[in-house]
């Protein structure tokens, strides 16, 4: 079985089809890059598969369980993880308290009204240890609002598997890295798939080919290829529509 | 809890203070001031209550009067009818306004910004037209109270024991939202104030929690009415204006939005203020009487101001700074 | 209960919706453009009725001097108010807006009692408006009637602004999505001090009209202002034309259920119980209804779909 299933997802805005019959599939394990143009509808798609949005046509199957109109967070509760394109992390807490936040979210309820939360090992041991897994250990006691770009980007990542989610849905986690950022997380991010299922929204061509195990390609909502990467940069529509008919390195 | 020197250093000032008035109006000669200080104290008690919601959860409720009202109601219609329990009257006072805080609340939290402050304020006027068709109960005027709440050998017609209570109650609320905020619920509850789309998101039913805490801080507000009825041996549904929820708000601001001590402070200062302007005695006699007289709109200018000027109050404002 | 009766209190309804309509247009407007929260709006109304009353007693019982006194006069002061504290706030939190508009509230009250005194003052139904009409065989106030007409005339007005012209379009542009018209280029400071004065001079309007009707005197706008916080929450915030259902509505539905409520109650339940009962339920009736409509349509009857 695989790890997602999307069939025949289909989504309007008014009179735009931004999603337009989508299927998708997430073999457990595996990274799996969505590309795509600006305007492809990629965030769109996300967006379904977290619940933010509810899709007017089609089916999201995670794990054997039909999602497609669950909220967001029973979707989380169910292991599907996401990260934000726009960073979105508590500005008014420090690093560790947000991931101990996202590691709370799983930790049973939160109707305790006496104990202090950062006296808890069984939300500071696993929120320490996706602090090291992105490399932000150091910053831990950080107030979140003096990092920078790069480092909360970090966070968002972070927090995603803090909340111990195994398939994770990542909407650009670069954006706006530099190079050296980027490079630190390509590696994270191939030190995480096997163990997790990654969703990878990324407009880093060479992360994208470095990482993908396959790629799907979308254009206005509708993708147009599926496969491997070598596949995918032999595609004649894909070159066509996305790559450019330049030799891609 | 203060983040620096000075704000620890004022907030011991404020607490210890407050302790000391009854010797204090003893010493002069001035048992009003036991008066008036309790009646600070009871405000302080219930703009802390509002404080765990509109501070640390973000909800701006503007009704939060209402409950002050259910607290005192509850004593005084048990009284009328011959209840002077204050065991029984606590029981009612806490059944009645933990209900009407999970009806309202659940209604409410469908809401959001504007209409969520919008909403809490109707609610609040519905319980006081409620509490004004209530002819058995003086109605618009109020009724007066036979005997305060009686608990076992606390005797509430002294002055300085009933100080003394509501001190210690306001200590015991204090401490324990100081728990509370710390605590995995307070986490939530501050999370959901900072990005509460990444709440739902990471898996947190969100609803239930931010529906805890306006319950809980409606009892606060309860607890605050019952004391108000035993202070002024008085109840009317002048307790619920929605004035009062208005200036419970401009306690919170004045004080410091988000910190603990903030609403003791901002609900000292602004009676203070009240107080003071009420009785100002400047030595000229058409200035004396006009603001004796119209004070509050020096008030009104004074939220104003305090609102343009001093983003995050008083006591806030000695926390952020660096110590 | 007679059916002329019911009428009579249908149309008093109306008369009552017809002038929170007034109140909720500009109100609902500011709201959903600048997404502030004036609550100072019912001051606004109050000192309509005041400067009404101040041009009717200083030129010998004049109304048109009392029209012309109000309605720019209120105008003039709303736009002050915009000048001097609103402008502040349009980036601040609702909750700092709704403090700092509750503090004029207060400065009004207190500044109405200074000038005019804590007692009513008053102003007369004009005369050529002080007699009865005959609707359907069935004598009802001419001036109440006038008030209904003259806010139906408005609801034309407003509808025609709003929805056949370049300005109405900015305005619904606006509602839907401001940051977009703004970064189109539009001068959106001239059409936030457009909208606000329209909702200044409407509340002005409102409150000229009222005047004879109801006891002008410090604090008279607060509950007005609460009504019509219940009339734009249940029908829409930033929508005029649930401000229009809204009011009507929630004008009917208080003024009927108060006049008929405790009868109703008196025909089903035992004599005591409907005494009791039946004031404070009619008394809340309004609310219990924006909660009923809340708990199903948590955005309002009318919502403004956002861009």
């Amino acid at each position: 079985m695989n790890h997602l299933e999307v069939r025949g997802l289909v989504k309007r805005f008014g009179g735009l089809l931004a999603t337009d019959h989508v299927d998708l599939d997430l073999v457990r394990g595996e990274l799996h890059a969505v590309i795509g143009p600006n305007g492809a509808g990629k965030t769109t798609l996300i967006n379904q598969l977290s619940g933010e949005i509810i899709p007017d046509e089609g089916r999201i199957v995670f794990d054997g369980q039909d999602l497609t109109r669950e909220p967001p967070n029973q979707r989380a509760m169910a292991g599907l993880g996401r990260s934000f394109q726009i960073t979105s992390v508590f500005n008014d807490f420090t690093v560790l308290q947000n991931a101990a936040l996202a590691v709370q979210a799983h930790a049973g309820h939160s109707f305790r009204f006496w104990r202090p939360a950062a006296s808890e090992p069984a939300l500071t041991k696993p929120a320490m240890a996706a602090l090291e897994q992105v490399g932000l250990a150091a910053r831990a006691h950080t107030p979140v609002a003096v990092l920078a770009h790069g480092e909360r980007r970090q966070l968002e990542i972070a927090m995603v598997l803090a909340t111990g989610a195994k398939c994770l849905l990542l909407d650009e986690p670069m954006a706006g890295m530099s190079p050296a950022e980027s490079e630190a997380v390509v590696t994270l991010l191939r030190q995480l798939k096997g163990e997790h299922t990654i969703l990878l929204v990324e407009h880093d061509m060479d992360a994208v080919f470095a990482l993908a195990d396959r790629l799907t390609v979308l254009v206005y909502g509708r993708p147009i290829a599926t496969g491997t990467p070598e596949q995918i940069r032999n595609h004649p529509e894909v070159r066509e529509a996305y790559l450019g008919d330049q030799e891609h390195a | 809890m203060a983040r620096s020197g000075a704000a620890r250093i004022f907030a011991i000032l404020l607490l210890a203070g407050l302790a000391a008035v009854p010797l204090l109006a003893a010493w002069l000669g001035q048992p009003f001031w036991v008066t008036l200080f309790t009646r600070i104290l009871i405000f302080a008690l219930a703009a802390m209550g509002l404080n765990l919601v509109l501070g640390y959860g973000a909800m701006v409720s503007f009704g939060h009067a209402m409950y002050l009202g259910i607290g005192a109601y509850a004593v005084g219609i048990l009284s009328h009818h011959g209840v002077d329990n204050g065991l029984l009257q606590l029981l009612a006072a806490l059944g009645v306004g933990a209900l009407v805080a999970l009806g309202v609340g659940a209604i409410c939290l469908r809401t959001s910004g504007m209409a969520f402050i919008m909403i809490t304020l109707a609610f609040a006027q519905m319980l006081f037209f409620l509490a004004v068709s209530l002819r058995e109960y003086g109605g618009d005027d109020g009724m007066q109270l036979q005997n305060r709440s009686q608990f076992g050998p606390l005797d509430l017609n002294n002055a300085t024991l009933l100080y003394y209570l509501a001190y210690a109650l306001l200590l015991a609320v204090l401490y324990g939202f100081w728990r509370l905020v710390h605590s995995r619920f307070g986490m939530v509850l501050r999370g959901c104030r900072s990005n509460e789309r990444r709440m739902r998101s990471m898996g947190f039913p969100t609803l239930r929690y931010k529906l805890s805490a306006y319950v809980i801080s409606a009892l606060v507000c309860v607890l605050a009415g019952m004391l108000m009825a035993n202070l002024t041996r008085f109840v009317a549904p002048s307790y619920m204006a929605w004035t009062v929820s208005g200036e419970l708000i401009v306690m919170i601001v004045l004080g410091g939005l988000g910190t603990l001590v903030g609403p003791i402070a901002g609900a000292t200062a602004l009676l203070l203020v009240e107080e003071g302007l009420s009785s100002l005695k400047l030595g000229i006699p058409w200035l004396d009487t006009v603001v004796n007289q119209h004070w509050l709109a020096l008030i009104g200018i004074f939220i104003v101001l305090v609102v343009l000027v001093l983003k995050q109050g008083l006591y806030g404002w000695l926390v952020a700074r660096k110590s | 209960m007679t059916t002329g009766l019911f009428f009579t209190q249908l149309l008093n309804g109306l008369q009552l919706g017809v002038l929170l309509f007034l109140l909720s247009a500009g109100l609902t407007l500011v709201f959903g453009i600048m997404n502030v929260v004036n609550l100072a709006h019912g001051s606004l109304y109050m000192m309509g009725a005041y400067f009404a009353a101040a041009g009717f007693n200083a030129f010998d019982g004049s109304f048109l001097a009392a029209a012309l006194v109000a309605v720019p006069g209120t105008l003039l002061l709303g736009l002050l108010i915009e000048r001097i504290v609103l402008a502040n706030l349009y980036q601040r939190d609702h909750l700092d807006q709704v403090l700092a508009t509750f503090g004029l509230i207060l400065f009004f009250n207190e500044v109405v009692r200074f000038i005019w005194g804590p007692a009513s003052v008053y102003i007369n139904v004009p005369s050529w408006l002080s007699g009865t009409i005959n609707l359907f065989g069935l004598p009802y106030p001419a001036y109440r009637f006038a008030i209904i007409a003259v806010g139906l005339a408005v609801g034309l007005g407003l509808y025609a602004l709003i929805n056949r012209t370049r300005v109405g379009m900015l305005i619904r542009a606006g509602a839907s999505n401001p940051d977009m018209v703004s970064a189109l280029g539009v001068n959106i400071r001239g059409l936030n001090t457009l909208v606000f004065g329209l909702g200044a001079a409407l509340a002005g309007l409102a409150g000229l009209m009222a005047g004879p009707i109801v006891s002008v005197q410090a604090g008279m706008g607060e509950p007005v202002l609460i009504l019509t916080l219940v009339v734009i929450v249940t029908g829409g915030i930033g929508s005029i034309r649930g401000a229009f259902y809204g009011a009507l509505i929630v004008g009917i539905v208080d003024t009927v259920g108060r006049a008929f409520l405790p009868t109703l109650l008196r025909e089903l339940f035992d004599r005591s119980v409907a005494q009791a009962v039946g004031p404070a339920i009619a008394s809340m009736l309004i609310y219990l209804l924006m909660a009923a409509v809340l708990a199903l349509k948590p955005q309002g009857l009318f919502p403004v779909k956002h861009g």
